[in-house]
């Protein structure tokens, strides 16, 4: 059992494992990828640098450091929260449980862009089986994904309907499932009140119901199965100690929204520690 | 404290109540539905005299929650004179719901 789990490696939560580490706290660092600042060619306005810095470079250097300092961090991808009461996150390869958990995962990722969507949202369009699927019992289940975060709802879906239709939207897909799959991109969504067809190029299909989990979950999904609040951005809503409604859930960096930028992740990442440390002290 | 609302009860307790009533449509599985519980109390407390907060379990009234379409939960539906009034899906804080229900 940690004290501390931070999921994504970026600035905030690299700083934050940092800080939790000085501290004296266990601390596992769990991290994907490059995320936004992996992106980042140039920067040129964050304290210290003379000369220009990559956001691949500055991202190698924070992970060296935190290393260094004793951090452990695994490369890996979280596909479920859950704290009854203590925290187990499970990830593709394993499963940790810690005391309290932090989420710096950047972003939102972007959801599906086509005709007809945002016309149906809560009109047929889910983000979570486990809090809709109930409702779509032996009903026309359409579900869009390609990975491991598709499968993770697929398994709760298929408590629910047998008529399950995965759709890739043109993304390869990444993982085996026994359900009729549907590769082409879709094009549009249409229904009268609810969201009753897709369609691709060369079909359309009946459904009930369609759940979106594309590529990988992100701290507004982990967010939104907890229970915590997001605004209307989809940023995760935190008090001024950086913790969401539900306790011992902690968020910092753009996953809160407000400045995204590097200096403005790194100080949440900070002063999220202090409360976290705060939080498992009075335990 | 929220009033527990069934396909019998709902006519007498939402359509014709003299008070504005939020009805929260749940279930006890779903996560962001125990959540917004508290909120839903804070708003009836905040508005006491104003509106009234019912429950409708959605595994139990499987009939209002097809009436309502419901696809979604947690769902707030806001009934002012029997009239369906606004519709509000997801967990939010209750400054944001209560805008939104436009109270």
């Amino acid at each position: 059992m940690y004290d501390a789990i931070v999921i994504g490696g970026g600035p905030a939560g690299t700083t934050a494992a940092i800080y939790l580490q000085r501290f004296k706290k266990s601390v596992l660092l769990i991290m994907k990828d490059a995320g936004a600042l992996g992106k980042t060619k140039h920067i040129d306005n964050y304290y210290g640098f003379e000369e220009t810095i990559t956001g691949p470079e500055l991202l190698k250097r924070g992970h060296a450091q935190a290393r260094r300092l004793g951090v452990e961090i695994v490369n890996d991808e979280v596909l479920s929260i859950d704290n009854s009461p203590e925290y187990t996150v499970k990830t593709i390869k394993s499963e940790y449980k810690s005391k309290v958990v932090l989420l710096a995962t950047g972003k939102s990722q972007a959801t599906l862009k086509v005709k007809g969507f945002n016309d149906f949202i809560g009109k047929g369009i889910s983000y979570c089986a486990i809090c809709d699927g109930f409702i779509y019992r032996d009903k026309k289940i359409g579900l869009v994904g390609n990975k491991e975060f598709m499968l993770e709802e697929l398994e709760i879906l298929k408590n629910f309907s047998k008529d399950i239709t995965i759709f890739t939207d043109g993304m390869d897909l990444e993982a085996d499932v026994e359900e009729k799959v549907v590769r082409e991109k879709i094009l549009e969504l249409k229904g009268e009140n609810t969201v009753s067809k897709v369609v691709t190029k060369s079909d359309e299909y009946d459904i009930d119901v369609l759940f979106i989990a594309i590529g990988s979950p992100s701290a507004s999904d982990f967010a939104l199965r907890m229970g915590a609040f997001l605004d209307e951005k989809n940023n995760v809503i935190v008090d001024k100690l950086f913790m969401t409604n539900v306790p011992g859930l902690f968020a910092a960096g753009d996953t809160i929204g407000g400045l995204l930028q590097i200096v403005k992740a790194t100080s949440d990442g900070a002063q999220a520690t202090v409360s976290i440390n705060r939080y498992i002290k009075n335990l | 404290m929220p009033i527990k609302v069934t396909t019998e009860t709902f006519k007498k307790d939402v359509l014709e109540s003299e008070v504005p009533v939020i009805v929260d449509f749940w279930a006890q599985w779903c996560r962001p539905c125990l959540m917004l519980a508290p909120v839903l109390e804070e708003v009836e407390k905040d508005l006491a005299g104003k509106v009234i907060v019912a429950k409708v379990n959605v595994d139990e009234e499987g009939y209002l929650a097809n009436q309502y379409r419901i696809s979604s939960i947690p769902t707030v539906l806001l009934f002012e004179n029997g009239q369906l009034k606004t519709q509000v899906i997801g967990l939010m804080r209750k400054e944001d719901l209560i805008k939104r229900l436009g109270l």
